[in-house]
């Protein structure tokens, strides 16, 4: 599905946190959001997954505007991984991974084997197939936020939204979940800190006090120069003798 | 095929045991009718309840059959509906505020309810044309009204996501609301009763079941049937804000309307509860987390499982009430307390441990 912004506007209590946001995901693609703290990422991602309304400005899901979907309807399109979201309740991994189907379920429509199936996918994407009955307070951090992402591709999004979704991970599965999100079919929108990780995106927005003044293929919109002026840090670019792919390295000052 | 495909979807909910549940209910209830002052054998409660339900013609004493129609059947079946009711309420609040500490009162019902009570009872409001049970009633709408206002106006002035904004504005503008009402009971109490009525109305206050009869079981029942119907009804949507309101969003609840929707739902069951019975403390807050404990949080067998543990909690508590202290029936809220405390702090600590 294509995702795409108009215009778009959000602000609260009068201070403005995203200015005119005009972007295109095309179907497919993975588009890496960019930009310092406050910038406006997770804004933005909650105006797209229909958490909030627009001030202004409209969201469009194929051509179809959001505002004339219901939120469930929404839901068995789209689905996010929020930043930040815990539970104080006994749950297991496989309860909290199954609660993504739930804009699917009703009661004439009940939990069927396919869902099962579906939620043992979603699990096993994400590595946590071996860890089905754990309790959600055992579980690290790391370990929480793959759960969530399970939660989100049992939704089957045709759109997925993630928000700074490796921040908590080890390495290994930083690695995994990136190379896990990139190959999904679907349309895929990932905020990153990390621009090396951000520079295997399709393409890539950068954000910058509540505007998005950059978006393209990576290596056009992370040009030194950008980088200076939007995150205040210096670059250089080295080859990785294994693969000929380009690092970038940051310094504070030159 | 790993275990989970292959293991039945009603088993792991844990629907093999709703059978169960009619016949506790049902021992529960009879309990509540034989254990008493004077106690009366099972066999002659069966033998009434033929001769009423079925139109038996069973011989009984008919002091005994008074007793057990008109006074202890409803008693036990009106504190029934009520421990469902409130533990329901509790389950709701919990879930859909996620704050633990929710309970049935926090919207200002019973504080509401009790100035109501008192303004017909003491201050003579209405002129003894309208009963306790309404005024009461009456006072628990008009003060859970103040407080969904005051959470309404209040919602941007707390700090956090829209989610969190929405529960800690209720929370705040419940505890408001309830110092206000609370202070005008106290101020209606001081002006105007006497030290008799004032021991009545604390009597009242505390929970008391001993002026429950069939006319309150009509409105009891049904009402405990919406509250468990609704509850069950959104089950998914309940599990849904396990991660807060946004997530519950994301994954396609229309977040204010179905909690609105929720939460008045709750507050009008709460209140003809607390207008039947008055304000019995305690259910609504520590039976949901007991049940967590022990069926899980998932609302599918949260819901039942609460329902069932509310009545049958209350059943007990109002039959300690009666035999506890022989000559003389204690509040109802005080047993619920006593009992239920030290109950709930061992399954605290328990739960830790496991």
């Amino acid at each position: 599905m294509r995702l795409s912004a108009e215009k778009l506007a959000w602000s609260v209590h009068g201070t403005p946190l995203l200015t005119d946001v005009n972007l295109t995901v095309e179907p497919g693609q993975t588009f890496g959001l960019v930009g310092p703290n406050g910038s406006g990422k997770t804004s933005l991602l909650r105006l797209l997954a229909g958490l909030n309304k627009p001030k202004a400005g409209r969201v469009l899901i194929d051509h179809q505007p959001m505002h004339t979907l219901k939120q469930r309807a929404i839901a068995q399109s789209i689905a996010l991984v929020e930043q930040q979201a815990d539970t104080t309740d006994r749950i297991t991994v496989h309860q909290v991974a199954s609660l993504g189907r739930t804009p699917f379920l009703s009661a004439l429509r009940p939990w069927s084997k396919e869902d099962d199936a579906i939620v043992a996918q979603a699990l096993h994407d994400v590595d946590m197939a071996h860890m089905t009955d754990r309790l959600w307070h055992t579980l690290s951090g790391g370990e929480r936020q793959r759960v969530h992402i399970a939660r989100a591709l049992a939704q089957q999004p045709k759109i997925l939204l993630l928000d700074e979704p490796t921040n908590h991970l080890d390495i290994r599965h930083q690695l995994s979940i990136l190379e896990l999100v990139r190959q999904l079919p679907i349309t895929v929108m990932i905020s990153l800190h990390d621009l090396n990780h951000a520079m295997e995106c399709d393409r890539i927005g950068v954000m910058d006090g509540g505007r998005l003044i950059d978006s393209g293929l990576p290596q056009e919109a992370l040009t030194a120069a950008r980088l200076r002026q939007t995150f205040g840090v210096y670059a250089h670019v080295v080859d990785d003798p294994i693969d000929g792919k380009q690092i970038m390295r940051f310094r504070s000052e030159v | 095929m790993s275990i989970a495909l292959t293991r039945p979807t009603a088993s792991r909910l844990g629907l093999r045991w709703l059978w169960v549940t009619p016949l506790v209910l049902v021992t529960a209830l009879i309990a509540g009718t034989a254990i008493g002052e004077t106690p009366i054998p099972v066999d002659t409660i069966v033998k009434v309840l033929a001769n009423q339900l079925l139109g038996a013609d069973y011989a009984v004493d008919r002091i005994d059959a008074g007793i057990i129609w008109n006074y202890r059947l409803s008693r036990a079946v009106v504190a029934a509906c009520c421990g469902t009711s409130l533990a329901l309420a509790g389950v709701v609040l919990q879930a859909l505020l996620r704050n633990p500490l929710a309970d049935p009162y926090l919207m200002g019902i019973s504080a509401g309810a009790s100035t109501g009570a008192v303004a017909v009872a003491v201050a003579g409001l209405g002129a003894g044309a309208l009963s306790l049970s309404l005024g009461a009633f009456v006072g628990a709408l008009l003060s859970f009204g103040i407080v969904v206002m005051l959470a309404h106006a209040a919602n941007s002035g707390v700090g956090g996501g829209r989610g969190v904004q929405a529960a800690g504005a209720i929370i705040l503008a419940g505890i408001a609301g309830s110092q206000l009402f609370n202070a005008l009971t106290a101020f209606i109490i001081t002006k105007s009763a006497s030290a008799e009525q004032a021991r009545g109305i604390m009597f009242w206050l505390m929970g008391n079941l001993s002026g429950v009869r069939w006319a309150d079981v009509t409105l009891a029942v049904p009402a405990a049937l919406f509250g468990l119907l609704v509850c069950l009804w959104h089950r998914r949507s309940l599990d849904a804000f396990t991660f807060g309101a946004d997530s519950a969003a994301s994954m396609g609840i229309a977040v204010r309307p179905v909690r609105g929707m929720l939460i008045i739902a709750m507050a009008l069951v709460t209140a003809v509860m607390v207008s039947i019975v008055g304000a019995i403390g305690f259910v609504g807050l520590v039976i949901p987390h007991a049940m967590r404990f022990i069926v899980g949080s998932r609302h599918t067998r949260l819901v039942p499982a609460t329902a069932l543990a509310g009545a049958v909690f209350l059943i007990g508590s109002d039959i300690l009430s009666r035999v506890l202290v022989s000559g003389q029936v204690l509040p109802i809220g005080v047993i619920t307390s006593l009992i239920g405390a030290p109950a709930f702090a061992l399954i605290l600590v328990r739960g830790k441990r496991s």
